[in-house]
């Protein structure tokens, strides 16, 4: 056993949350008998990151300078390749974030690499690792095993674990990687942007009405929208009624959207896919309507009806007109 | 694009996946590894119909070329290459052997390699992953073993003739412009444009369309060189438990909303 590597993320710079939840993740082995957890972190401010990163119970934080400002996953993938030649990891832990998307998969396809995607736990069993991933909507979970494989990469759910925050001094190394500047030059950031305002800010209303695709027909959100004023609440969708082009970008809830807590989010028509639960598992109180009992959103839910939101709709307009 | 001798055209290949629809119908399968896939229907998979909507798109835009449609999977995986020729693919390809046996993402990835090695396209468009295992990794890995560049959840894409820019979408709506060199592959989010649907008639005239059904032999694929490449094994699949903490609400729809209104006095103070 020579260990567990997290690879850290970071977004202009600043460490992304997920990097302390995959040393959670890491912590939880080293418990189980990985023999060390090493933090690697790419970056343009490499000294500044592996500082933040310093928590109890690393052995050492590898630190690799970026050779463009905001790198792409090309950068990442000879990193990633350039750690495992340094270190001979057992377990490799990454973010399933959209940077990770970009750069786990083919790195593991390359080193051939024991793989798992949207990983919610990894353990060890009698020394060797196993990991349980969710599977058709959050409906099943599968435990997956890496036969023939000596390293394992595992793609760690964001929220799966909580972020680690104990400060402690942790030693610092830089690793020299030579980046194929061909390979660099292939995929060039050319700006960010940030998402659009909209008229309405939907993180700071106490009372939302979440709408999903169990809205099914277009016209019906003109009575929605009705509804949720004469209710008093903001009107906010999940992601399919975004793509759909009948909402705007600014009124979505969930890890693409807003993270919103508001008092009370009352979901109508929608199942809760990870990725909108990422958004408003927080609210203080959460109401679900929706016509599959399976629903993940009742996972999330403090009350939950199955019913078509339809005949609450008509039933809760005639609250309000009456 | 890149190659002088393709100006004007584009050649795409779009990787699709047919997939399971989960209803309360569903069971596992004898070994308890997977789903029957007999006890429920399939489709294609949501983030293949946007891949497979924007490479028309960017075909139409070139003023020609040729979208393929591939897919690795039995006879049920051929409706939805149909599908796919239903919407305007010029030609499909399907890669199966009755003895593949369970594979993952990167197996996928690599029997999906000799089909680009002989198509040889400007661009392979993905979509970011599949409704199933959500694992988001067959087009990346497609991408490391065929060595090229390539973009992960990307909501736009713009060719000219040598310069292809995309944009990708981050956590929390920020976009990220890139600038990609091709042959290049881009795995694309739902959303970046709106999925004609084919009608009866367009799935009938389909079927005059190219459909190959090619063996792992004939593409010269070792099984023992997919085994070694998938990174995984299923020992179980169970369903999740639900953890639901719910109160779940007894009731017709007027009593939903009874209990609704109660909640909201509760908890914020409205009155109705």
């Amino acid at each position: 056993m020579s260990g567990v590597l997290v690879v850290a993320e970071t977004r202009r710079r600043e460490l992304r949350d997920i990097s302390f939840e995959l040393i959670t993740a890491g912590l939880g082995l080293v418990q189980q008998g990985a023999e060390r957890l090493i933090v690697a972190v790419v970056t343009e401010d490499a000294p500044e990151a592996a500082r933040s990163l310093s928590v109890r119970g690393v052995q050492e934080i590898v630190t690799i300078a970026a050779p463009v400002e905001h790198p792409q996953s090309a950068v990442s993938e000879q990193a990633l390749e350039a750690l495992i030649a340094d270190l001979e990891p057992d377990i490799i832990l990454l973010g399933q974030t959209v940077d990770g998307l970009g750069f786990g998969g083919s790195v593991a396809a390359r080193q051939q690499l024991g793989f798992a995607a949207d990983v919610v736990a990894v353990e060890l069993d009698s020394g060797v690792p196993v990991a349980r991933c969710s599977a058709y909507g959050d409906r099943f979970t599968a435990c997956v095993e890496f036969p023939e494989h000596d390293c394992v990469l595992a793609m760690i759910r964001p929220g799966s674990h909580e972020p680690a925050t104990d400060a402690h001094e942790v030693p610092i190394r830089e690793l020299i990687v030579d980046f194929d500047p061909a390979r660099v030059a292939n995929t060039e950031h050319v700006a960010f942007r940030d998402p659009e305002v909209g008229d309405v800010d939907i993180t700071r209303s106490d009372f939302l009405l979440s709408i999903g695709r169990g809205v099914r027909e277009r016209d019906q959100l003109e009575r929605l929208a009705r509804l949720a004023a004469n209710l008093g609440a903001t009107l906010t969708v999940s992601r399919p009624l975004v793509d759909a082009g009948w909402a705007p970008a600014s009124l979505q809830v969930g890890q693409s959207g807003k993270v919103v807590k508001p008092k009370v989010y009352l979901a109508l028509g929608i199942s809760g896919a990870m990725q909108h639960l990422a958004g408003m598992a927080n609210a203080e109180t959460i109401i679900a309507v929706n016509t599959d009992p399976q629903a993940p959103i009742f996972t999330v839910a403090d009350y939950g009806a199955v019913v078509d939101l339809f005949e609450v709709v008509a039933a809760l307009e005639a609250r309000v007109d009456g | 694009m890149a190659r002088p001798e393709r100006r004007g055209s584009v050649k795409i290949v779009v990787p699709v996946k047919q997939v399971a629809v989960i209803d309360d119908e569903v069971e596992l399968n004898e070994a308890g590894t997977g789903i029957d896939l007999d006890s429920v229907d399939s489709t294609l998979n949501e983030w293949d119909t946007f891949s497979v909507e924007a490479a028309l798109q960017l075909r139409d835009a070139s003023g020609g070329g040729e979208v393929i449609t591939v897919t690795v999977g039995d006879a049920r995986a051929s409706e939805g290459l149909l599908t796919c020729l239903a919407m305007g693919a010029d030609r499909a390809v399907r890669v199966w052997d009755d003895d593949l046996g369970q594979t993952d993402a990167l197996g996928t990835a690599r029997i999906l390699v000799p089909v680009v090695e002989r198509e040889d396209p400007d661009l392979i468009l993905c979509g970011v992953q599949s409704s199933d295992w959500r694992s988001g990794a067959t087009g990346a890995a497609l991408a490391g073993l065929t060595g090229r560049p390539h973009v992960a959840v990307v909501t736009k894409i713009e060719l000219d003739d040598t310069v292809l820019t995309v944009e990708r979408e981050l956590e929390g709506g920020l976009i990220e412009v890139v600038r990609i060199a091709p042959p290049a592959l881009l795995t694309v989010q739902t959303g970046l444009n709106q999925p004609r649907y084919a009608n009866f008639r367009a799935r009938k005239l389909a079927r005059q369309k190219p459909m190959e059904t090619l063996s792992l032999g004939q593409l010269s694929i070792d099984q023992m060189a997919v085994q070694a490449i998938a990174g995984s094994r299923v020992s179980t699949l169970a369903p999740a438990e639900s953890g639901s903490q719910a109160e779940m609400i007894v009731g017709d729809a007027h009593v939903v909303a009874e209990r609704i209104v109660a909640v909201l006095k509760e908890k914020i103070g409205t009155t109705l």
